[in-house]
């Protein structure tokens, strides 16, 4: 961020006379406009994907209608166009409050939800310069700044004033509050391999090809983390087997109950933009990031700076499709195996990596 | 009226024990304190809450509405709210022909709109005394009963798995069902309701290739349950999930008159197929499946799925004898021109349906249309042991526990 303001300043446009500060709000606030658009845009991507991956699943051809409309082509496209006709319609719909509601905190719930999401965008590294803040305490910062989307959750559930509201809301706390030790846990395993919170250190500790990448490493201990990791961050994304929140059979939709039109496609997005997350997330954290499988092989030409956001998005994506099959395939926890899982299953396991990692860097 | 007699308070229970708060503006109460005095005056501690659960709730199949008492998430009492669904189906029935009453039974339970004719149809033949009935007709009577009792209980299984939270088999189940109603369309020309079995015959013969495509499907349709199962029924979560919730002993099931996959799930042998064998079931080989308690204790919720899905297999069994054996003949032949019971002869018939035993009572007054018709609900008496196989247990129990006793409203509330 720095060195682009220096850079500006340098230039001979009209910027270069703007203040640093000044600059740094622009660029801050661009950036925040980017990353919004880019989430939106890859969670209509994904809402498409999961429609036809459960589709497929299930024996169906999922939305097949919605295309294009020209008139020859009208057929073709398998119904890619319906996600945005449903966001359409979804910002079209009238906005429904509750009498009873808190209004203010009604409104400002879906929001936090999703800003803490996004948030956690800005240290996500799309490739070694496509980072919008390389921090050094950047695996930190995520784990921070995701932490914060109980409470839009919580906000959710008790402003609506409804009582299955309320339990979701309640169930979310505890879920995500449990999964996060494990999920932090396991962080640690990584941080101790490479000695720094920074994304694109961890990333380029495990340059060199697929058998360089961190999953791989330590053998089994890493993947085994691989895994706590995986399951801890689904259950804080509140996606299946861990969608108690919103668990629709018991809780109608749980903490989003009362929420229709735009708010509730920001909690839709906000779900969707948290998936792509944990896909980077985890990709930077255990299968080498923004490099490439093939390390060396053909002459590096796949180790070329270009590459770097399409193998990441790759590997995200390749997650992504985990959760979905993992959705579309298991039935759901309840609350009490829910707990036993994080404290009594992940918790130990992630000690026990990380004590097993620690005795393998001695020795 | 009301609002007069209740004037001074600022809540009262109505007659069916709703809470009606006065919220008229001369109250000026707010509505939770009114609803939390409310509850503290019924009994329940200020850290119970009184949840309404239904009509309009994903997992009621129906409009069931249940009113619970929840203690953080536990369960501490499940009162069920009936009658969202009724439509006077007892009181119609004194005014119209005894064959005209064939297509409001197709709506008893909907989902099993043949057992319901049937066991309709049985019970008006025992009030003619009709007994002597063409051998294709008997066929064609057993082999649409099965369809449909896998129809209902592939329903049955699916919405099970989906209140536990699993959508994928649902629709599998969604997609052989799908078949089956394809067959009784080509059939009757109805999908649901099919007013097919008639008073000493059927409304029409098989077609041409019909057996043939029965068989087909059949065939197609035994490696179908072979994956179910293996993406539901030994899935780890779903078990730990059902094997040991909503636990009902025998001898509880046997005195609430529980009947059907409810009772057998408790580990009692009763089927009325074989204990009482009616229309020709005593010529075929099949086994009565009992709850064995095989991951848990016997008569929880997962062994009523699983007696669901080895009826299924024994279903698919009767209905392989059945279309091998089916011989040729007239199924108009014995239908009565006129329906005309003498006065004051009365009948009760019960049969098997997926749900359970549903019998009809029947008493002339010596016209063509009955004097009083009766029909005794498998689901109405399944439905009123929510309470005994839920209480101390979770919300997401109950959701299971509502699932696995598999009610359809359109039978509860006639």
């Amino acid at each position: 961020m720095q060195e682009l303001i220096q850079a500006v300043q340098n230039s001979q446009t009209f910027l270069s006379g703007l203040s640093e500060a000044a600059l740094a709000i622009i660029f801050f606030v661009l950036f925040g406009l980017v990353f919004a658009t880019v989430a939106a845009v890859c969670a209509l991507v994904f809402v498409y994907l999961e429609r036809k991956i459960s589709a497929h699943m299930q024996d169906r051809l999922g939305p097949m209608e919605v295309n294009t409309g020209i008139p020859l082509l009208k057929n073709i496209g398998h119904g890619w166009a319906q996600t945005l006709a449903d966001a359409f319609k979804l910002l079209l719909k009238e906005d429904i409050v509750p009498n009873a509601a808190d209004r203010r905190l009604h409104l400002i719930a879906p929001f936090i939800l999703f800003c803490a999401v996004i948030a956690a965008f800005s240290v996500m590294p799309f490739g070694e310069k496509l980072v919008v803040s390389d921090m050094n305490i950047g695996v930190f910062f995520v784990l921070a700044i995701t932490s914060f989307s109980v409470i839009g959750v919580i906000l959710a559930g008790w402003a609506s004033n409804n009582k299955w509201s309320l339990l979701g809301g309640m169930r979310s706390a505890a879920q995500i509050v449990s999964y996060e030790i494990p999920s932090g846990l396991v962080v640690l395993v990584i941080v101790m391999q490479v000695g720094s919170l920074r994304f694109n250190d961890i990333v380029m500790a495990q340059a060199g090809g697929i058998l360089h990448w961190h999953i791989f490493q330590f053998f089994p201990l890493n993947l085994i983390a691989f895994i706590i990791s995986f399951l801890a961050t689904l259950a804080e994304a509140n996606r299946a087997p861990f969608d108690l929140p919103e668990a629709e059979s018991e809780l109608t939709a749980g903490f989003a109950t009362e929420y229709s039109g735009f708010k509730w496609a920001i909690f839709y997005l906000s779900e969707y933009a948290n998936m792509f997350l944990i896909g980077i997330f985890l990709s930077a954290l255990f299968l080498g990031g923004w490099t490439s499988p093939f390390g060396s092989l053909f002459g590096g030409f796949f180790d070329k700076p270009g590459w770097q956001p399409v193998w990441i998005i790759l590997k995200a994506v390749a997650i992504i499709f985990l959760q979905m099959w993992l959705r579309w395939t298991l039935p759901r926890l309840r609350v009490d195996q829910l707990m036993y899982t994080s404290w009594k299953v992940l918790t130990p396991f992630a000690f026990v990596t990380i004590f097993g990692v620690g005795l393998w860097m001695l020795f | 009226m009301f609002n007069n007699i209740f004037k001074k308070q600022r809540y009262y229970f109505d007659s069916e024990g709703l809470l009606v708060v006065d919220m008229s503006p001369s109250s000026a109460v707010h509505y939770q304190e009114a609803v939390q005095a409310a509850t503290q005056d019924a009994g329940f501690s200020g850290e119970d809450m009184v949840i309404n659960f239904g009509p309009q709730h994903p997992s009621t199949h129906g409009v069931l509405r249940l009113e619970v008492v929840l203690e953080g998430e536990l369960v501490k009492k499940v009162t069920p709210h009936l009658g969202y669904l009724h439509r006077n189906f007892e009181k119609h029935a004194e005014y119209i022909p005894y064959n005209e009453i064939v297509p409001y039974t197709d709506r008893l339970d909907y989902l099993a709109a043949m057992n319901m004719n049937l066991g309709y149809v049985l019970a008006v033949e025992k009030l003619l005394g009709l007994t002597e009935l063409p051998e294709r007709v008997e066929y064609i009577r057993v082999i649409c009963a099965e369809f449909n009792r896998i129809a209902s209980h592939l329903m049955a299984i699916g919405t099970f798995g989906l209140d536990a939270g699993a959508i994928t088999p649902f629709l599998w189940a969604f997609r052989d069902r799908e078949k089956i109603l394809d067959l009784f369309e080509w059939l009757s020309g109805a999908r649901m309701l099919y007013n097919y079995i008639w008073v000493g015959g059927v409304a029409r013969d098989l077609p041409d290739g019909w057996v043939e495509k029965a068989k087909e499907f059949l065939d197609y349709f035994e490696p179908m349950m072979v994956e179910f199962n293996n993406l539901l029924t030994h899935n780890h979560i779903f078990i730990e999930r059902t094997a040991h919730i909503g636990i009902l002993p025998a001898d509880v099931a046997i005195n609430y008159a529980a009947t059907g996959p409810v009772l057998r799930g408790s580990g009692v042998k009763w089927d009325l197929r074989r204990d009482q064998p009616y229309s020709i079931y005593d010529r075929f080989e099949f086994d009565i499946p009992v709850g064995e308690g095989m991951y848990g204790p016997v008569g929880s919720a997962f062994d009523r799925y699983w007696v669901r899905i080895r009826e299924i297999e024994e279903s698919v069994k009767i209905l392989r004898q059945a279309l091998d054996q089916i011989p040729e003949g007239d199924v108009f032949e014995a239908i009565p021109r006129k329906i005309r019971p003498p006065a004051g002869k009365e009948a009760y018939f019960r049969s098997e349906a997926p749900r359970g035993e549903i019998g009809f009572y029947i008493r002339s007054n010596g016209s063509d249309i009955p004097d009083r018709v009766k029909c005794r609900s498998s689901c109405f008496v399944n439905i009123s042991l929510i309470d005994e196989i839920s209480r101390g247990q979770l919300v997401a129990d109950l959701v299971i526990n509502i699932g696995s006793i598999d009610i359809v409203l359109g039978e509860v509330d006639r």
